[in-house]
């Protein structure tokens, strides 16, 4: 099985230009890419827009400052976001409100079913989800169809330059393996991105994920990056 | 009752409505106190948005299976799995939810109204949290009922239609507050239970809905 390259999490950070578009696996920080969000900071790369469930949190499981993507809003490096809830993020709201940051919302499902379609092919999603709601104004939604007398929104694809991916174990193959909830988006985002990066807590020889237990598959996965273990 | 005591007692009521292997999502806050009171021999499938099929009890620090940084629920808080349970990733989750596999889900409601629409995601210009996994589970869940405080702070939250933008049309089957049980029927909310604390009339003076009383009203206390 051919190696995927290993970079650091520095290196990763400094491939992304600003105005990306990035999707980070993720849900309140957990499965999420913390340490190239770290450098992402540093760096001071702008104007990037954010898909993800939500925008982390401003303080982490053991009051750690910052915890995932929440410290990019902070920074004021983010334009635009398209996630599902926010509200674990006042930051946003404050942007939002001030005219400097473009907030997208759109239910959970949607999202994931959005991002599955980007990376699957499919030119939209068929969603009961949002009818007579404001998501039938979202720039997202394409419109609305009836079938067999039931009302659907047609819900665009979502597709990004890059994903990047919070995994608890990673082969030098690009397999990943999740640990308990961090799954969540990673394993759609991977494959719905120009450019998809595995960070990962434990680097593994090819072999260690048993064939039936891979999550994403190493195929979809260009970078790996070595990150914190927790 | 202060505030505790009334999300308890209507946690309470709320537990009335399972049956043994249900496979149930909670909203966060009050719902989330609904297994405390689960009637014995009534073993749910707790269903978390976040990647859990059977989530366990909260584990606390020291719990050999407390892991804050893998293992967490909607809210961010450490979580953990059930014997028999496992973890889903989030497409395959909402499809669950969505495919009608979801028994029921419970949660709070910011107004609800005599057509079942809720709204619980938005308040246009001040607070904007988002949607989350609200929309889907109002739409996909087999059963959705409101559980919450009758009013804010003695103002109406039932109306003949939500001013609120909605989270959903037509969905919500029955409210659960600490004064009644509503049930949302074509003919508009019919009161089947009391708190018998309460008059009807006090009930209807805080409820911006008009509201048939059942024939036969029962007390919500057994």
């Amino acid at each position: 099985m051919a190696k995927k390259p290993v970079i650091t999490a520095y290196e990763a950070a400094k491939m992304i230009p600003d105005g990306a578009t990035i999707m980070c696996g993720g849900f309140l920080g957990c499965g999420q890419a913390r340490a190239i969000v770290k450098e992402l900071v540093k760096l001071g790369t702008k104007d990037l827009t954010l898909i993800a469930n939500d925008m982390g949190r401003a303080v982490g499981p053991m009051g750690e400052e910052f915890f995932g993507i929440a410290e990019l809003i902070h920074n004021h490096q983010v334009k635009r976001v398209i996630a599902t809830h926010v509200g674990m993020t006042p930051e946003v709201g404050e942007q939002m409100n001030a005219g400097t940051l473009e907030v997208n919302l759109i239910p959970q499902g949607s999202m994931a079913e959005c991002i599955r379609a980007g990376g699957a092919g499919l030119g939209g999603v068929l969603t009961p989800v949002g009818v007579d709601t404001l998501i039938e104004e979202s720039p997202l939604c394409m419109g609305k169809q009836v079938i067999n007398g039931k009302e659907y929104l047609l819900m665009a694809p979502i597709h990004a330059d890059f994903a990047l991916l919070g995994t608890y174990k990673c082969d030098e193959a690009g397999n990943c393996w999740y640990k308990g909830t961090m799954r969540n988006f990673n394993t759609v985002m991977a494959t719905a991105a120009d450019t998809v990066i595995a960070e990962t807590e434990y680097l593994v020889p090819v072999g260690e994920i048993e064939p039936e237990n891979i999550h994403t598959y190493g195929m979809c996965v260009d970078y790996i990056v070595e990150g914190e273990r927790k | 009752m202060d505030k505790n005591e009334i999300k308890a007692f209507i946690a309470k009521r709320c537990a009335k409505e399972l049956k043994d292997g249900d496979v149930v999502n909670l909203g966060i806050g009050l719902p989330t106190m609904i297994p405390n009171y689960l009637p014995e021999g009534v073993d749910l499938v707790i269903h978390a948005e976040l990647g859990i099929v059977g989530a366990g009890a909260t584990p606390k620090e020291g719990d050999a299976n407390y892991d804050p940084y893998h293992v967490v629920d909607a809210g961010g808080n450490p979580a953990s799995v059930a014997f028999g349970g496992g973890f889903i990733d989030s497409a395959t989750n909402f499809g669950l939810i969505r495919g009608g596999h979801v028994d029921a889900c419970f949660l709070g409601a910011l107004e609800v109204d005599q057509e079942g629409n809720l709204a619980n995601w938005i308040i246009p210009g001040k607070r904007m949290p988002g949607m989350g996994g609200a929309m889907d589970l109002c739409v996909g869940a087999k059963n959705c009922i409101v559980c919450m405080e009758h009013t804010a702070k003695g103002n109406p939250k039932i109306f003949e239609k939500c001013r609120l933008p909605l989270t959903a049309s037509h969905c919500v089957k029955k409210i659960i507050t600490e004064m009644c049980v509503l049930e949302v029927t074509e003919k508009g909310l019919v009161m089947t239970e009391i708190n018998p604390e309460f008059t009807v009339d006090q009930v209807k003076a805080v409820t911006a809905a008009p509201i048939t009383v059942a024939e036969n009203l029962k007390s919500m206390i057994d």
